[in-house]
């Protein structure tokens, strides 16, 4: 009973009476089966790779991530839960496909994957794997507080030839239909993301990437600061949700 | 090597009918898209899967070119005997692909 109460006192008031529902809910039952088994759920071919390339070293005289980083399973453990996180460094906020080139570029010295490229995913689904069914952590370093806002203003700002803002469609409309397709709460549970229209994986980028087109604006470039902040304030905003990656989306 | 996920129980009862899965890493190029450049992207699709069992063939198909790419194909068969089970993936440009999975009936 104290043990409740203690958890109880730790709940922000508004998960009592949580409305937040993750993309994956709003799927046919097919499509969340397919994401549920692992021997149906494509996203784990990439996983495979991610694998693969974890314990692969870049070059005979080369450290690979294992050689640094042990097993993924218990170092990586919580770790895509809490990314984009800051880094002192860079003295900014960086997402994980960044963390894991920075890795590539400071400690491999290996050139950078390219954005999307399958051996990025594959690192990103692995790394994201290890954190399956945990709750998002959002980075609670306060110096990355400004860039969480900046995302925030960006997710509230119209944009584009049809001059919507995400909130319009992902907070005022979510659960109604865009033509034939459900308006999701925009909560960042599954990424990378095998989604059947692109017959592929895809970043959380990709899939903002794929919202900005949408209502016909200049879409930010990968890896673009402006990318970081969105995904920070997603983040936030899904702080407590479960991580689902490798997640499967229509 | 393209990557798959194969789903066999790994045991069943004699005559119990079983659920096989199985996916494959494929990008089942339709030979109708342009690619990048304008120009017609080749055909490059699997064109035929096959299961054994034990040697003796218990499912077939013919993929086309409208077909997913990474194809996942799920069938049903009867645990008759312990054994092995073997996957076949041919296609375009020499792709084949084997894998197989084993099974303890009991
Ligand atoms: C005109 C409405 C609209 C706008 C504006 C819009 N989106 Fe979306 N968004 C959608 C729809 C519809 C989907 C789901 C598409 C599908 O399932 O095919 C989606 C999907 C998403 C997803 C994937 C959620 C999941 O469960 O995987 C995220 C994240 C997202 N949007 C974020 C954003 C952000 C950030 C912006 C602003 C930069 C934005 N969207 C602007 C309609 C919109
Ligand atoms: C030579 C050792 C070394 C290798 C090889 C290496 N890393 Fe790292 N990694 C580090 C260090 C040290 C840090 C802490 C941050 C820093 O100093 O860069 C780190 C940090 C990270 C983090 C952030 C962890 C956190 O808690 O925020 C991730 C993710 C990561 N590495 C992934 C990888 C991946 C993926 C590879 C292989 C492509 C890799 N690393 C290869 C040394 C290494």
């Amino acid at each position: 009973m104290r043990r409740l109460a203690c958890l109880l006192l730790l709940l922000p008031a508004a998960a009592l009476a949580d409305e937040r529902r993750s993309g994956s809910t709003y799927m046919s039952a097919e499509t969340q089966a397919m994401q549920k088994d692992d021997t149906a759920n494509p996203g784990m071919l990439w996983v495979q790779d991610g694998a693969a390339l974890w314990s692969r070293k870049p070059a005979a005289d080369k450290k690979a991530c294992a050689d640094c980083h042990g097993d993924a399973a218990a170092s990586m453990k919580g770790v895509a839960a809490r990314y984009p996180a800051f880094d002192a460094e860079q003295g900014r906020p960086v997402d994980l496909a960044t963390r894991i080139n920075l890795c590539r570029e400071k400690h491999q010295q290996a050139a950078p994957f390219a954005a999307e490229s399958e051996s990025l995913l594959g690192l990103s689904a692995w790394l994201g794997l290890q954190s399956r069914g945990l709750p998002i952590s959002p980075d609670p370093d306060p110096r990355s507080e400004p860039f969480r806002e900046a995302g925030r203003r960006l997710y509230e700002q119209r944009m584009g030839q049809l001059n919507f803002a995400c909130a319009q469609c992902h907070d005022d409309n979510a659960g109604k239909r865009l033509a034939g397709s459900v308006i999701p709460q925009a909560h960042p549970t599954g990424y990378p993301i095998y989604r059947l229209e692109w017959q592929g994986m895809g970043s959380l980028q990709r899939r903002l990437r794929n919202c900005m087109t949408g209502v016909r604006a200049e879409p930010f470039a990968y890896g673009a600061p402006e990318m970081v902040e969105l995904e920070l304030f997603l983040m936030s905003r899904a702080a407590g949700m479960t991580v689902e990656t490798p997640g499967v989306r229509p | 090597m393209a990557r798959t996920l194969i789903n066999v129980p790994a045991s069943a009862k004699r005559g119990e009918v079983i659920e096989i899965k199985t996916l494959i890493q494929h990008p089942m190029e339709t030979g109708f898209r342009p690619g990048a450049n304008g120009r017609i992207l080749a055909r490059d699709i699997i064109t035929k899967f096959a299961c054994t069992y034990n040697g003796e063939e218990v499912f077939a198909a013919e993929l086309f070119p409208a077909t997913a790419a990474n194809p996942f194909l799920a069938f049903t068969t009867v645990a008759s005997e312990s054994g092995t089970f073997r996957f076949t993936w041919t296609g375009d440009n020499g792709f084949k692909q084997t894998e197989t999975a084993t099974i303890s009936v009991t």
